[in-house]
């Protein structure tokens, strides 16, 4: 028995604005395996939860708009992005990340939106959605507003995202992924039931030589309070040769970083693997795209 | 009190429940289905996996409210009316995969589902299908070589008696598992 003190099961996305607009205590619920968790151990007891679980019309799966925009409903599973033919398609490196999460019960209760309003820097998902430029819908009764992936953060588990607000799109743009393969690297200590020591995603869009970086998006979770993109990173490499590049990245991309210590790891061993996964992923981003390195 | 309506072990269930339940809590506190065990209770031993609508899900993290309307199979719906365990079962008792046998009701769920794609499996695929489960007596090896054993004689190439295979269609049937493409 959760210590829950309301459960609404909202019926839309505006009965559920309509929900959270009126009890101020209020909170969205959707997967509920990071809500449940911290409902258990006290962190959310009493919680009045606004539950947008069964709201599949409105906020489920993984659709291509006419633009080319790659449109993700909030409370699509993890497993369902990374079974989704549009996701591995366009946005492959994305689909990958979402196969990284706890295990495979966890993949199909787990949502996409949840790791991005859970706000940990450590979610799987962050790096690559940041990589990729995500834009992220957010609606409540006060209208709607998109807010960049790159404004999203506002530091550890906090987000722009207001109690009220319920995150109804998640949108990667053509421009954002069109010619770009990518690797998203998660160090943790096993390969299942894990939370990221390190996340480091890599996109590269190679020149038609095959060996020079046309472009490059680096993105880490768990390097500083908040995922982030390192662009003093990118612009240094941008141009270069990819065994140059892979070369130079790591060091480049720690001077943007701030690890810390934690029990999981301490900060110099963060640094360690910021340096050596942003040298392995964007090697192997570069391979993906035909390099042969 | 607010009353469930869905099909547990292919039989149409209504029971009450309080909307702070867990569906864990409900199966085992007011339906009795003690094959689901209370493990971690935040999503990481997979001791109570169910299949919700023919998906292995973690019932500790997945509220009551959730399941209107849903097809849900635990262990007790896997043996025939007769008594006769169902292959995934019989599999692990040939294997000696039990040990303990706390975290033995939650794999062969899993092992359900992936009988029920209708595939074959590399061990290495299997291992990570199994991921979301914990053996605290470590026994590994035995389970996923009783999953393996199962899905190559339901799903592989060769003979397979055809009680076998009608005993896990009706499983299947239960639990409204969809083969894959």
């Amino acid at each position: 028995m959760y210590d829950i003190e309301s459960l609404y099961e909202a019926t839309s996305v505006a009965d559920a604005c309509r929900a959270l607009a009126e009890d101020p205590q209020a909170m969205v619920i959707a997967g509920g395996t990071d809500v449940l968790v911290k409902v258990r151990s006290g962190k959310f007891a009493g919680a009045h939860l606004v539950s947008i679980h069964g709201l599949h019309d409105e906020l489920d799966g993984v659709e291509l708009a006419p633009d080319g925009t790659v449109e993700i409903g909030p409370i699509t599973w993890f497993h369902h992005v990374t079974t989704s033919p549009v996701a591995r398609e366009r946005v492959l490196t994305l689909a990958e990340a979402c196969d990284t999460p706890g295990g495979p019960q966890l993949r199909v209760s787990g949502t996409i939106g949840g790791n991005v309003c859970n706000a940990a820097t450590s979610a799987d998902t962050a790096s690559t959605l940041v990589a990729y430029g995500a834009l992220l819908d957010l609606q409540s009764v006060r209208g709607t507003r998109t807010v960049p992936i790159t404004e999203w953060y506002t530091g550890p588990g906090r987000c722009v995202r207001e109690r009220d607000e319920v995150l109804v799109k998640i949108r990667i743009p053509r421009e954002n992924y069109e010619g770009f393969t990518g690797h998203y690297f998660k160090y943790g200590k096993r390969r299942a039931l894990e939370i990221a020591t390190m996340g480091c995603c890599c996109l590269v869009k190679l020149a038609d030589d095959r060996r020079t970086i046309d472009d490059i998006r680096l993105a880490f979770g768990v390097a500083a309070p908040t995922p982030i993109r390192t662009r003093g990173a990118e612009d240094a490499v941008r141009g270069m040769d990819v065994a140059e590049a892979a070369e130079k990245v790591g060091e480049l991309a720690l001077a943007e970083c701030h690890p810390r210590d934690s029990w999981r790891a301490s900060k110099e061993f963060r640094e360690q693997l910021i340096r050596e996964m942003s040298r392995r992923s964007l090697l192997e981003a570069a391979r993906k795209g035909g390099a042969e390195v | 009190m607010r009353i469930l309506k869905c099909t547990i072990n292919g039989k149409p269930v209504q029971v009450g429940y309080d909307p702070r339940e867990s569906l864990l809590d409900t199966l085992r506190n007011r339906l009795h289905l003690t094959s689901v065990k209370r493990g971690c209770e935040v999503g990481e031993c997979g001791a109570c996996t169910v299949l919700i609508d023919g998906v292995a899900t973690d019932s500790c993290l997945y509220l009551t409210d959730w399941a209107q309307g849903t097809t849900i199979l635990t262990c007790e719906g896997l043996q025939a009316a007769d008594g006769s365990l169902n292959p995934v079962q019989q599999a692990f008792v040939d294997d000696f995969a039990v040990q303990c046998g706390f975290c033995i009701p939650g794999i062969i769920m899993s092992a359900v589902e992936i009988v029920g794609t209708g595939k074959t499996y590399t061990r290495d695929e299997l291992r990570k299908m199994l991921s979301g489960h914990l053996c605290r007596c470590t026994g590994y090896q035995n389970i996923v070589g009783a999953v393996e054993d199962v899905v190559e004689e339901i799903n592989g190439t060769g003979a397979c008696s055809e009680e076998a295979r009608a005993a896990f269609a009706a499983v299947a049937q239960k639990a409204r598992l969809v083969a894959e493409e």
